[in-house]
């Protein structure tokens, strides 16, 4: 399935949780906040939500801001 | 038991209150424009600040994967953050920012809530900043905000809801210092919340001018991040900040057009 991840597109295996989405990417265990088509995904239901083909995934962390 | 007379501290025991929680530093900074980690920890910790500001943003996917994570220098377990919605142009993008925010650092709910208006000025965009208020007060946000040097609209802030009201001194990163002292001043008088100058400051100075109008804190970066030596500027930034909270609470002389002597004149032998 085709899936959009930080404004990229990219090509995942169907039937995939957000905890493997993050190891697959290697983001498994950082700090980090996860929003699919513009709702929370909260770091508790990671094993238990599934990306859908066409989901937009932005994952995003703190860095240095005024 | 001593029966030394403890002299009395005037200084002690004036803490900053934001949100019913007792902060001794009344410098709030950010963390952005610095050259490395080292010295982004180095300045802030120089500053003595205990909220500071961080920026909410995507994720570098497959790249820098072992770069250093700001948390980790800036950590919330030695740190209040403040995530600051700064880049953000609409209501809706800095509601996402904070729901985000919170996510990622396990529940908080102090937010600075900016929204801006144009990419010149970096002004507040005013009609999606209250927006926004609404949105995430009902969320249950804690928000400080940052707008412009209108008492009016300062009000509303507080009104609606709002932990802090922040206006802006000067353009943000444009070290302008306090552009209009008046506006601040009567901010502040009108105010039951803690005012902030956020933005527009550019030396230890500004920040004690800010102080002695009677704000309960001042929130900076570029200040200190573009200084030739952020972490010195950091230290007299700290010390502007004291000596201008000092200086509000003792109670400025009038000013006068003409002279008053210091010494007495009685008693002069010539």
């Amino acid at each position: 399935m085709n899936i959009i991840i930080n404004g990229t597109a990219s090509e995942y295996p169907d039937k995939l949780s957000a905890a493997e989405l993050l190891r697959a990417l290697g983001l498994a265990d950082k700090r980090l906040a996860l929003e699919i088509n513009e709702e929370i995904v909260s770091r508790s239901t990671y094993d238990s939500h599934f990306i859908h083909p066409g989901d937009r995934v932005e994952i995003v962390h703190a860095i240095g801001g005024g | 038991m001593s029966s030394v007379m403890q002299p009395q501290l005037h200084s002690t025991a004036d803490p900053l209150i934001i949100a019913g929680v007792e902060y001794k530093s009344r410098l709030l900074v950010g963390t952005g424009k610095y050259k490395d980690m080292d010295e982004t920890r180095a300045a802030t910790e120089a500053s003595g600040a205990e909220i500071v500001t961080v920026a909410i943003r995507r994720t570098n996917i497959g790249q820098n994967a072992d770069e250093p994570n700001l948390l980790d220098v800036i950590s919330p377990d030695s740190y209040t953050l403040l995530p600051n919605t700064a880049g953000c142009y609409t209501a809706s993008d800095a509601v996402r920012t904070c729901r985000l925010a919170r996510e990622l650092l396990d529940g908080h709910e102090l937010v600075k809530l900016e929204v801006l208006g144009d990419e010149q000025t970096l002004f507040p965009d005013i009609i999606q900043t209250i927006e926004a208020t609404e949105i995430l007060v009902k969320d249950g946000f804690k928000i400080m905000v940052y707008t412009n040097d209108d008492p009016i609209i300062a009000k509303r802030f507080e009104d609606m809801g709002c932990v802090a009201v922040m206006p802006l001194a000067a353009p943000i990163g444009s070290g302008l210092g306090i552009r209009n002292p008046h506006n601040i001043r009567t901010i502040v008088e009108n105010a039951s919340v803690p005012i902030l100058v956020d933005a527009g400051v550019g030396t230890a100075s500004d920040a004690a001018i800010a102080m002695e109008l009677g704000c309960d804190g001042v929130l900076m970066n570029t200040a200190i991040a573009g200084a030739q030596d952020p972490v010195l500027m950091a230290s007299a930034m700290k010390k502007g900040i004291q000596a201008g909270r000092e200086a509000f609470r003792a109670g400025r002389i009038p000013r006068k057009r003409f002279a008053s002597a210091s010494s007495p004149i009685d008693g002069t032998f010539f």
